[in-house]
Protein backbone atom coordinates (compact mmCIF):
# COMPACT_ATOMS: atom_id res chain seq x y z
CA UNK A 1 0.00 0.00 0.00
CA UNK A 2 1.02 3.20 -1.02
CA UNK A 3 0.73 6.34 0.79
CA UNK A 4 0.29 9.59 -0.64
CA UNK A 5 3.02 12.92 0.33
CA UNK A 6 2.41 16.56 -1.05
CA UNK A 7 5.56 18.18 -2.36
CA UNK A 8 6.28 20.38 0.90
CA UNK A 9 5.90 16.84 2.72
CA UNK A 10 9.10 15.02 1.31
CA UNK A 11 12.78 15.82 2.40
CA UNK A 12 14.61 17.29 -0.78
CA UNK A 13 18.07 16.51 -1.39
CA UNK A 14 20.46 18.14 1.41
CA UNK A 15 21.85 21.88 -0.48
CA UNK A 16 25.42 22.56 -1.00
CA UNK A 17 27.41 24.00 1.91
CA UNK A 18 27.65 27.35 0.52
CA UNK A 19 24.17 27.87 -0.30
CA UNK A 20 23.40 26.51 3.87
CA UNK A 21 25.37 28.89 4.77
CA UNK A 22 23.37 31.63 2.62
CA UNK A 23 20.33 30.13 3.49
CA UNK A 24 21.23 30.24 7.13
CA UNK A 25 22.36 34.16 6.85
CA UNK A 26 18.89 34.97 4.68
CA UNK A 27 16.95 33.20 7.73
CA UNK A 28 18.61 35.57 10.22
CA UNK A 29 18.26 39.15 8.24
CA UNK A 30 15.16 38.44 7.54
CA UNK A 31 13.16 36.05 9.91
CA UNK A 32 11.18 33.57 7.60
CA UNK A 33 13.31 33.98 4.81
CA UNK A 34 15.11 30.40 4.54
CA UNK A 35 11.82 28.82 4.75
CA UNK A 36 10.61 30.81 2.07
CA UNK A 37 13.80 29.69 0.11
CA UNK A 38 12.92 26.66 0.55
CA UNK A 39 9.31 26.62 -0.24
CA UNK A 40 7.28 26.45 2.89
CA UNK A 41 5.86 29.98 2.27
CA UNK A 42 2.97 29.33 5.17
CA UNK A 43 5.59 29.02 7.88
CA UNK A 44 8.12 31.48 6.43
CA UNK A 45 5.01 34.12 5.82
CA UNK A 46 4.10 33.91 9.29
CA UNK A 47 7.90 34.01 10.62
CA UNK A 48 7.91 37.16 8.62
CA UNK A 49 4.99 38.93 10.22
CA UNK A 50 5.23 37.57 13.46
CA UNK A 51 8.81 38.15 14.67
CA UNK A 52 9.31 41.67 13.34
CA UNK A 53 6.25 42.51 15.06
CA UNK A 54 6.94 40.82 18.04
CA UNK A 55 10.41 42.83 18.04
CA UNK A 56 8.51 46.12 17.21
CA UNK A 57 6.03 45.84 20.27
CA UNK A 58 9.08 45.24 22.41
CA UNK A 59 10.60 48.59 21.34
CA UNK A 60 7.28 50.51 21.93
CA UNK A 61 7.55 48.85 25.45
CA UNK A 62 10.94 50.59 25.80
CA UNK A 63 12.68 47.56 25.99
CA UNK A 64 16.46 47.79 25.97
CA UNK A 65 18.69 46.43 23.00
CA UNK A 66 21.62 45.52 25.47
CA UNK A 67 25.12 46.03 24.14
CA UNK A 68 27.52 43.54 23.68
CA UNK A 69 29.16 43.44 27.12
CA UNK A 70 31.28 40.24 27.96
CA UNK A 71 31.73 41.25 31.30
CA UNK A 72 28.76 40.99 32.38
CA UNK A 73 27.60 37.99 31.38
CA UNK A 74 23.63 38.18 31.42
CA UNK A 75 23.83 41.17 29.69
CA UNK A 76 25.70 39.58 27.20
CA UNK A 77 23.75 36.63 26.77
CA UNK A 78 20.77 39.36 26.21
CA UNK A 79 22.74 41.12 23.89
CA UNK A 80 23.40 38.07 21.71
CA UNK A 81 19.46 36.81 21.88
CA UNK A 82 19.37 40.23 20.49
CA UNK A 83 21.44 40.26 18.09
CA UNK A 84 19.19 36.57 16.86
CA UNK A 85 16.57 39.15 15.57
CA UNK A 86 18.33 39.88 12.82
CA UNK A 87 17.12 42.36 10.21
CA UNK A 88 14.62 44.33 12.74
CA UNK A 89 18.08 44.35 15.00
CA UNK A 90 19.80 45.99 12.48
CA UNK A 91 17.16 48.33 11.51
CA UNK A 92 16.54 48.98 15.26
CA UNK A 93 20.37 49.91 15.64
CA UNK A 94 20.66 51.94 12.86
CA UNK A 95 18.04 54.21 13.70
CA UNK A 96 19.04 54.18 17.29
CA UNK A 97 15.90 52.65 18.77
CA UNK A 98 16.06 50.36 21.23
CA UNK A 99 17.63 52.58 24.21
CA UNK A 100 15.17 51.44 26.87
CA UNK A 101 13.68 53.72 29.33
CA UNK A 102 14.64 52.01 33.10
CA UNK A 103 11.75 53.70 34.58
CA UNK A 104 8.84 53.05 32.72
CA UNK A 105 6.22 50.58 33.98
CA UNK A 106 6.68 48.16 30.40
CA UNK A 107 10.68 48.12 30.73
CA UNK A 108 10.67 44.56 31.56
CA UNK A 109 8.26 43.44 29.52
CA UNK A 110 10.03 44.72 26.85
CA UNK A 111 12.86 43.59 27.31
CA UNK A 112 11.01 39.96 27.72
CA UNK A 113 9.73 40.69 23.91
CA UNK A 114 12.82 41.37 22.30
CA UNK A 115 15.31 39.06 23.97
CA UNK A 116 12.49 36.26 23.42
CA UNK A 117 11.42 37.57 19.40
CA UNK A 118 15.76 36.55 18.92
CA UNK A 119 15.44 33.44 20.63
CA UNK A 120 12.47 32.58 18.49
CA UNK A 121 14.18 33.34 15.03
CA UNK A 122 17.04 31.50 16.35
CA UNK A 123 14.92 28.46 16.35
CA UNK A 124 13.58 29.96 12.74
CA UNK A 125 17.20 29.05 11.35
CA UNK A 126 17.95 25.68 13.07
CA UNK A 127 14.65 24.71 11.13
CA UNK A 128 15.36 26.40 8.13
CA UNK A 129 19.15 24.80 8.24
CA UNK A 130 17.52 21.26 9.04
CA UNK A 131 15.07 21.74 6.24
CA UNK A 132 17.89 22.67 3.62
CA UNK A 133 19.76 19.36 5.07
CA UNK A 134 17.55 17.56 3.51
CA UNK A 135 16.07 16.49 7.49
CA UNK A 136 12.81 18.19 7.07
CA UNK B 1 -0.29 50.83 28.48
CA UNK B 2 0.45 49.60 31.04
CA UNK B 3 -2.05 46.07 31.48
CA UNK B 4 0.22 43.77 32.43
CA UNK B 5 -2.46 40.70 31.50
CA UNK B 6 -2.73 42.52 28.15
CA UNK B 7 1.03 42.20 27.40
CA UNK B 8 1.02 38.56 28.95
CA UNK B 9 -1.88 37.29 26.83
CA UNK B 10 0.07 39.04 23.41
CA UNK B 11 3.55 37.51 24.47
CA UNK B 12 1.98 34.25 24.41
CA UNK B 13 0.47 34.65 21.80
CA UNK B 14 3.39 35.80 19.82
CA UNK B 15 5.30 32.29 21.14
CA UNK B 16 2.44 29.90 20.45
CA UNK B 17 2.07 30.92 17.12
CA UNK B 18 5.37 30.66 16.50
CA UNK B 19 6.51 27.45 18.38
CA UNK B 20 2.80 26.21 16.90
CA UNK B 21 4.07 26.56 13.33
CA UNK B 22 7.57 25.44 13.92
CA UNK B 23 6.52 21.97 15.62
CA UNK B 24 3.68 20.69 13.10
CA UNK B 25 3.12 21.30 9.48
CA UNK B 26 -0.82 20.56 8.98
CA UNK B 27 -2.83 24.01 9.49
CA UNK B 28 -5.20 21.92 11.73
CA UNK B 29 -2.68 20.34 14.13
CA UNK B 30 -0.87 24.08 13.89
CA UNK B 31 -4.12 25.25 15.20
CA UNK B 32 -4.87 22.94 17.58
CA UNK B 33 -1.11 23.06 19.12
CA UNK B 34 -1.14 26.91 19.45
CA UNK B 35 -4.37 26.82 21.18
CA UNK B 36 -3.64 24.23 23.57
CA UNK B 37 0.02 26.27 23.96
CA UNK B 38 -1.83 29.49 24.45
CA UNK B 39 -4.45 28.16 26.84
CA UNK B 40 -1.77 26.88 29.11
CA UNK B 41 0.47 29.86 28.88
CA UNK B 42 -2.47 32.41 30.44
CA UNK B 43 -4.19 29.63 32.77
CA UNK B 44 -0.68 29.08 34.37
CA UNK B 45 0.18 32.71 35.13
CA UNK B 46 -2.99 33.20 36.04
CA UNK B 47 -2.52 30.14 38.83
CA UNK B 48 1.05 30.69 39.61
CA UNK B 49 -0.12 34.96 40.47
CA UNK B 50 -3.03 33.71 42.64
CA UNK B 51 -0.64 30.92 44.65
CA UNK B 52 2.12 34.29 44.92
CA UNK B 53 -0.82 36.44 46.05
CA UNK B 54 0.02 35.48 49.74
CA UNK B 55 3.90 36.53 49.45
CA UNK B 56 5.02 39.76 50.42
CA UNK B 57 7.38 41.22 47.44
Amino acid sequence: MTTKSTAAERPRAAAEPGTLVLLCLAAWAIPGAGHLWRGRRQKGLVFLLALPAMFLVGLLLHGRIFPLELSEPLVGLAALANVCAGGPWMIARLLGAGGGIVTAATYEYGNCFLIVSGLLNFLVILDAFDIGMGRK
Amino acid sequence: MTSHFLWLVLFSFFVSLVFAVLLRDEPRQQLRTGAMMFGGFVAAALVLGWLMFPFPL
